[in-house]
């Protein structure tokens, strides 16, 4: 089963290397991946959606939070959270299925956003299923062309952020 | 020329701007400030404008002989102090030669700040002459590591290296550092306090489960301290021993763990795990409690998870979250600083004790002749022989000489787990290995780290033929500063550990373990100016050993000892703890 995984870290160099090392480390394949700044742009939030067996899930979750970058790592698999993903499709279509893909995309809640004589661009969110759904039924119109973005996740509930407060410079020594 | 970013200067202000200094002086004010007067390593083109500065510095620079033993030199000094170890490297190779020595030290959770040249920033991405991704190369050989942009953040930085290598579970930390923030000028102001809001440092334990902690202690019937490097790390050892005395526990420490309890201690049982003893591993296997202290229930220790400690309860008290619960589920886990959850453990037992010391004295008494009884049925094996010098033989004139009382460096092999067996440590910090990376090599530069941090000691490096030959270069880092680091060779003429596992499970067939042309120690010590012998007879081993402890100044002593002992008892890997060889015969079975 994919596990979706939600990241608060420092939007630092190197920071999203050390998240995905955690994983490939231990020879994990990430299936999804996104990452932008969040309102303090000094943060990201990155969703990362990969298959990690059952009993490693919390080893995941806590090596992550070990990172010094992170600010919080979730598995946002087991508490209440959405999670949307995005797909833009370029279809070529015959001139007498225009009116159908257009239905279809209508059923989907899809919208588009280019067309031409070949056929249209269009968007798409939702959930994973219902996007894999979404471009079986546009593949069938005609050849196509898809991208992904990767699963975005937000918690339902706030999740206290325990942070550690600043420390005097030379405190790691204090216990000697 | 300076790139603009590195250049720019941010931490001047109106009203005080602080003192106008070059990066490489800040490096060095910052070292100070962290109480560094001492560190190990190499130069090289992009840290000339360093060296340049070092040169006026009175922190001590200890020019080795190649990076891997500036680290491990470091490491060996972080070992014996419990203070974070310092190396420095230039870019490219000598950054690329450092990273066993990280790695060595994030596997055994060392303090360790490595600091590397870096080229030019305009030149970063060019493939520049010297250049590597030390930043990439190191991320998953570090606790952490930083690249520094400019020299407006290296104080900042380098204090932030310090804190994260030094604090929580301890590791290397790594800073790369590129030559132009070195020569850059900027306002130096001292850095006051370090805000890692994402670095979290569980310290104090949860109360209500160290209180059900110690309602277990007491109402177990065999309980068993599994006692880890934490220890060490955590500067535990002296609520170890109030805890172990407290409840008379039975103590076993680990390959990392060895003198956080005294040898010498009534309640120490010995090593546990895969070279550990009888008594260990049988005490592991059958006790009702477990109370594991800074450890991590590692494969060697364990052997196979599912029989280990089979039918106890576990406490499991670690700083690092991410290992409570990794190999074992604990029934009491508890993520805090081992010395301040010891304290807190202590109080609640002490309390416990008026109306809980009897209820299980018996059982216990029982326990403790059960335990008794292992360790007198299967000590290890110290025989001597009249016709050859048996390894065993000679860590245990070794230990006898020591007393428990000195530094023992070590390298990787058979000579290893015997010096572990063996030697006593009556105090911590005097027992140097490498224990999670296993790394050969390790010993002649992790005992020239010792020696200094050390000067009072006796500093003996325990080496394997094969090992000793991986640090000969530093005989001369020996010879400069004549430290009075005894070498004791364990020559048995072959890669022994893995001609060990040839001989038991690839039917003794020897692939490119025998190691011929060993040098001739005396010409060998003497070409850099000290004193080399051999020594081959048992009668004289004493003597020889004696001697060489004795005369001052560095030491080589090689000997030669009988090549196809084994080392015992052996856990088969993969296989249960009790399951154990006992010795070139059979194995025992357990009821
Ligand atoms: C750098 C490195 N390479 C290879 C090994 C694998 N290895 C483990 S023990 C050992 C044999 C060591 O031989 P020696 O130094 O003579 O010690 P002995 O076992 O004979 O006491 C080897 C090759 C290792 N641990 N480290
Ligand atoms: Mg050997």
């Amino acid at each position: 089963m994919l596990q979706t995984i939600s990241i608060l870290l420092e939007n630092k160099p190197g920071a999203l290397l050390r998240v995905t090392g955690v994983l490939s480390a231990r020879g994990y394949n990430i299936e999804g991946l996104t990452v932008a700044k969040t309102l303090d742009p000094e943060l990201s939030r990155m969703t990362i959606t990969v298959d990690v067996e059952e009993r490693l899930r919390t080893q995941v979750i806590k090596q992550m939070n070990k990172l010094v970058n992170v600010l919080q790592a979730t598995d946002m698999t087991e508490s209440p959270s959405v999670i949307r993903e995005m797909v833009l499709v370029r279809i070529k279509c015959a001139q007498e299925n225009r009116t159908a893909v257009l239905k279809e995309a209508e059923i989907f809640q899809a919208r588009v956003i280019d067309s031409s004589l070949e056929g249209f661009a269009i968007e798409a969110t939702g959930v994973t299923e219902k996007l894999d759904e979404f471009i079986d039924v546009m593949r069938s119109y005609g050849e196509s062309d898809v991208s992904r973005s990767g699963a975005v996740a937000m918690s339902l509930e706030t999740k206290k952020l325990r942070l550690q407060p600043p420390v005097p410079t030379g405190a790691g020594a204090q216990t000697l | 020329m300076q790139t603009p970013n590195a250049a720019h200067d941010t931490t001047s202000t109106p009203e005080d701007p602080g003192k106008l200094m070059t990066g490489a002086e800040m490096l060095l004010e910052c070292l100070h400030r962290e109480g560094v007067d001492i560190f190990f390593g190499y130069p090289g083109g992009v840290t000339l404008p360093f060296y340049d500065a070092v040169y006026d510095s009175h922190i001590k620079h200890i020019l080795v002989r190649h990076e891997e033993n500036a680290a491990f030199a470091a490491a060996g000094y972080a070992r014996a102090t419990g203070k974070t170890g310092v190396c420095c490297a230039t870019s490219g190779p000598g950054a690329t030669n450092l990273v066993t020595g990280l790695v060595d030290a994030l596997m055994d959770s060392i303090p360790l700040v490595a600091i590397t040249g870096q080229v030019h920033s305009k030149l970063i991405g060019s493939d520049a002459f010297q250049e590597a991704d030390t930043f990439g190369i190191t991320r998953p050989a570090t606790k952490h590591n930083f690249m520094v942009r400019n020299v407006a953040e290296l104080p900042r930085i380098v204090h932030e290296a310090f804190y994260i290598a030094s604090s929580g579970r301890p590791g290397p930390v790594l800073v790369d550092i590129p030559k132009d923030v070195f020569q850059a000028r900027g306002h130096y102001k001292p850095v006051d306090s370090i805000h890692l809001p994402g670095y979290k440092v569980f310290t104090e334990g949860h109360a209500g489960q160290i209180r059900r902690a110690a309602q277990l202690i007491w109402e177990a019937e065999r309980p068993m301290v599994y006692a880890g490097g934490g220890i060490l790390a955590g500067h535990a050892s002296e609520e170890l021993k109030e805890l172990v005395e407290l409840v008379d526990a039975p103590t076993v420490c680990t390959l990392m763990g060895l003198g956080g309890l005294s040898s010498s201690h009534r309640n120490f049982i010995s090593m546990p795990g895969m070279h550990g003893s009888y008594a260990s591993n049988m005490g592991m296997t059958e006790c009702d409690l477990l109370i594991a202290l800074g450890t991590r229930f590692d494969d060697r220790v364990t052997g196979q998870l599912g029989a280990f400690a089979r039918h106890a309860r576990v406490i499991h008290v670690d700083i690092d979250p991410a290992e409570v619960g990794k190999n074992r589920t604990p029934d009491i886990p508890i993520v805090g600083d081992v010395k301040r959850v010891l304290q807190k453990l202590n109080k609640v037992v002490k309390e416990f004790e008026p109306e809980m010391r009897a209820t299980n004295a018996n059982a216990r008494g029982a326990w403790w002749d059960k335990i008794r009884g292992w360790m007198e049925q299967h000590p290890y094996d110290r025989r001597h022989d009249d016709s050859v010098i048996r390894p065993q033989h000679l860590m245990d004139e070794i230990d006898r000489l020591s007393g428990g009382q000195a530094i023992v460096t070590s390298d990787v092999g058979q000579h290893q787990m015997w010096a572990a067996q063996l030697i006593r440590f009556n105090e911590p910090r005097l027992w140097v290995n490498s224990g999670g990376l296993g790394s050969m090599g390790f010993g002649v530069p992790s005992a020239i780290g010792a020696q200094f941090a050390r000067p009072d000691k006796l500093v003996i490096a325990i080496c394997g033929d094969g090992g000793f030959q991986m640090s000969l270069p530093e005989l001369s880092t020996i010879a400069t500063h004549s430290l009075p680091i005894k070498i004791v060779v364990m020559n048995n003429g072959c890669l022994g550990m893995v001609r060990q596992w040839q001989t038991l499970f690839y039917n003794n067939r020897l692939s490119s373990v025998a190691l011929e042309c060993f040098p001739d120690v005396e010409k060998l010590a003497g070409a850099y100016g000290f004193t080399g012998r051999t020594v081959d007879k048992p009668h004289e081993l004493a003597e020889a050993l004696e001697t060489a402890f004795r005369t001052p100044g560095p030491y080589l002593l090689n000997v030669t000892v009988a090549p196809m002992e084994n080392v015992y008892p052996m856990v088969p890997a993969g296989g249960a703890v009790y399951e154990m060889v006992l010795g070139p015969p059979q194995p025992v079975a357990v009821e």
